[in-house]
């Protein structure tokens, strides 16, 4: 092993195979609850629980009946692995997944596949997207707002996406200094849950600064609330009260286009 | 009723659970996945046919409130209800051989009565709820075999053999002997004490073997029951009469029929003493029965004309699962006889993996991953550790003759009947009604 030994008669198809093995690890990573993104995956049953609820309440569906979600078409932006979109393709939803990153759309194409569900991956930009004239019935923009550098440009490309009458469902962390304490911190420096820079805490965007953006893009809050993590169970919650650190909003793009 | 059973079916498929073992726990489970929608593949190498008679299986199950009304939830516990003997007071004594007096088993040192519990019956002045109910094993497993008829999304394959499963992050394949082959996300194993699917996954087991048998058979007796459960301790093993339904008495030539009054008998001794009571005739074993029991049910003999006999061993899986597999039932637990507490504990992993399962599918998540069985398994593994702990010493309390202890266990027997709240509290973890319960537990639908 080692050097620059090559099997002979290598070519591209022996190239592809390697690149699908280091893919399939790294996808092994992303799904390996106990692994490297493990507080995502604790995190996904209260999210999951609030989009299908917050989704099928607005569409007039039953959140307990099979496939809940049938036939609306989602966008997962920052999707990542897959976490949120595989998951949401389950309950019948017609999911496109979104990445900035290209390693990551391989990833969740590979684990999709293994999986036997059928998902849009696609790598780009929502602005991109928008610009293509995309429109669907709900946009996720779950754990990436505070990652973007432009916001505003980030947030009108988000809304434009949406269909009128569609909704916008978002979860962030606040820029508190308790947030500062728990997100940075706790999870980043003591926990070592995320690795070290995840986060940068100036880019956190309080509640009324994210509605206000919201509200310049032309979508309507019409939710807000905290989310909660229990150590004794390892466990989150829906706080409807604390937004102090992580917390989730729903918006809505009335049903006439746009106020102007 | 075996010709009604329908043909075996074959054929590959897609699922979302495969169960494998389709016996009380395994069909009870899948019932409560398929009642929820999910679509699940029971495999079982027996004949259904075979299932439904007496002489595979002799013994009887006591089901404890909580076990009850998930079964109700579950819609099999109607079919078995004809067959169920309410446990309308439990006694519990501590005798000798030799000690026992003529016309009553020794001093009563507790007893539980369904009063004792009736605060949580409604209005006042009803009769209170039995305690709990003893159900031939046979007409449990009937119960299911009927149900799996009503339920679309049930596929019973029996007879058939597992011939290769194979596990992965991708999901479960796995072929039958027949060549059909079946996937799904998760695999459940359902079978048994010497679980097949817990070897293979290399699922080690802590095993003490008690040295003790258990003598299992149905008696008849000459005075009702009353619905009272006897449950004798004597050295080499606790002795119980549980109470059964009557059954139609033979019509013998010039006597109209009568009914027989019967218990269920589970009767423990130690190992190198149960061939010989295995071999005498049927007459001289009522003779040491009556001899152990005393006459307070009247003349006592052997009904059915079959004793069965249990080697006992205490089993616990180290772990409850593996790479998309769940241990449930016995596979994953294998508990003394002496609280009646064997499959409920069952029924208990049936109803938290059942809500483990759907909980997750509502949420759209991979009902197979490691999140969902490591919740299952932080949910029961506990529980059934504290209950084995607890019959285990039980078991080594009351198996013993030496006068310290027995003064010890005399005085703590009566002081547990002696104070109402202790008494409620054991009564109410024998029932099932304590803990972190599943829905199904409570009642409540999935």
């Amino acid at each position: 092993m080692g050097e620059t030994e090559r099997q002979p008669g290598a070519g591209a198809a022996s190239v592809d195979a390697e690149e699908i093995a280091k893919f399939s690890a790294m996808a092994e990573a992303w799904w390996d609850p106990e692994g490297k993104f493990r507080p995502l995956h604790r995190f996904n049953p209260v999210r999951l629980a609030f989009i299908r609820d917050r989704l099928c309440a607005h569409f007039g569906r039953d959140p307990l009946a099979e496939n809940p979600l049938k036939g609306l078409k989602l966008l997962d932006v920052g999707c990542g692995g897959g976490l949120l979109s595989e998951p949401l393709a389950r309950l019948g939803a017609e999911v496109t997944g979104l990445d900035a990153a290209e390693k990551n759309i391989r990833i969740a194409s590979l684990h999709a596949a293994e999986a036997g569900l059928n998902i849009d991956y696609r790598h780009g930009s929502v602005e991109a997207l928008a610009e293509s004239g995309g429109r669907f019935d709900a946009v996720m923009n779950m754990e990436v707002v505070e990652h973007v550098a432009d916001v505003e440009s980030f947030l009108s490309a988000s809304a434009a996406l949406v269909r009128p009458g569609g909704l916008m469902i978002l979860a962030t962390l606040n820029r508190t200094p308790k947030a500062f304490l728990l997100a940075i911190v706790g999870a980043e420096y003591l926990l070592r849950w995320l690795p070290r820079g995840t986060h940068d805490w100036r880019r956190f965007l309080r509640p009324s600064e994210l509605a206000r953006a919201l509200r310049q893009a032309d979508m309507e809050v019409t939710e807000m609330t905290g989310v909660a993590y229990n150590p004794l169970t390892d466990s989150w919650r829906l706080a409807p009260r604390d937004l102090d650190v992580n917390y989730m909003l729903v918006a809505a793009r009335p049903e006439a286009a746009g106020k102007g | 009723m075996a010709q009604d059973e329908a043909a075996p079916k074959t054929g590959s498929r897609d699922a979302e659970v495969l169960v494998a073992g389709g016996g009380m726990v395994g069909l009870a489970f899948a019932v409560a996945l398929a009642e929820a929608g999910l679509e699940v593949v029971v495999v079982d190498h027996m004949d259904p046919a075979q299932f439904r008679e007496e002489a595979f299986d002799g013994r009887s199950s006591a089901i404890a409130r909580g076990s009850q009304q998930a079964l109700e939830v579950l819609g099999l516990w109607q079919d078995m209800l004809p067959a169920a003997a309410p446990i309308l007071d439990i006694r519990i004594s501590d005798g000798r051989l030799g000690t026992l007096r003529r016309g009553g088993a020794s001093a009563l040192h507790l007893h539980f009565a369904s009063e004792d519990v009736a605060q949580d019956t409604p209005e006042a002045g009803a009769a209170p709820r039995p305690l709990g109910y003893i159900v031939e094993n046979t007409a449990i497993r009937r119960a299911g075999l009927d149900r799996v008829r009503d339920l679309k999304t049930l596929d019973f394959r029996a007879p058939a053999q597992l011939a290769g499963v194979t596990r992965g992050s991708g999901g479960v394949e796995a072929r039958l002997a027949d060549g059909s082959v079946i996937k799904a996300r998760l695999l459940v194993a359902a079978d048994g004490r010497r679980s097949a699917q817990r070897e293979a996954a290399g699922i080690k087991v802590m095993e003490i073997d008690y040295g003790q048998t258990a003598i299992v058979a149905t008696v008849a007796h000459s005075r009702p029951h009353h619905g009272v459960a006897h449950e004798h301790f004597l050295p080499s093993g606790p002795f119980a009469l549980l109470p059964m339904t009557d059954a139609p008495g033979e019509r013998k030539e010039g006597e109209k029929g009568e009914t027989v009054h019967r218990s269920s008998l589970v009767w423990t001794e130690k190992r190198h003493l149960v061939a010989a009571m295995m071999a005498v005739d049927d007459a001289a074993f009522a003779a040491e029965l009556q001899r152990r029991f005393g006459d307070s049910l009247g003349r006592l003999s052997l009904w059915g004309g079959r004793r069965w006999s249990y080697p006992l061993s205490l089993l616990h899986a180290e772990r409850y699962i593996d790479t998309r597999l769940a241990l449930i039932g016995d596979a994953a637990h294998g508990i003394h006889p002496i609280a009646g507490q064997g499959l409920n504990l069952g029924l208990r992993d049936v109803a938290a993996l059942a809500e483990c399962i759907v909980d997750a599918r509502r949420l759209g998540l991979d009902i197979g991953s490691a999140t969902v069985l490591e919740r299952y398994q932080r949910w029961r593994r506990f529980d059934n550790m504290a209950l084995i702990a607890a019959t285990d010493s039980l078991n080594r309390l009351f198996s013993n003759d030496l006068p310290p202890v027995r003064l010890l266990r005399d005085l703590g027997l009566a002081a547990v009947n002696r104070v109402p709240p202790l008494k409620r509290f054991f009564m109410r973890h024998a029932m099932g009604l304590v803990g972190d319960l599943p829905r199904l537990v409570k009642g409540e639908a999935l």
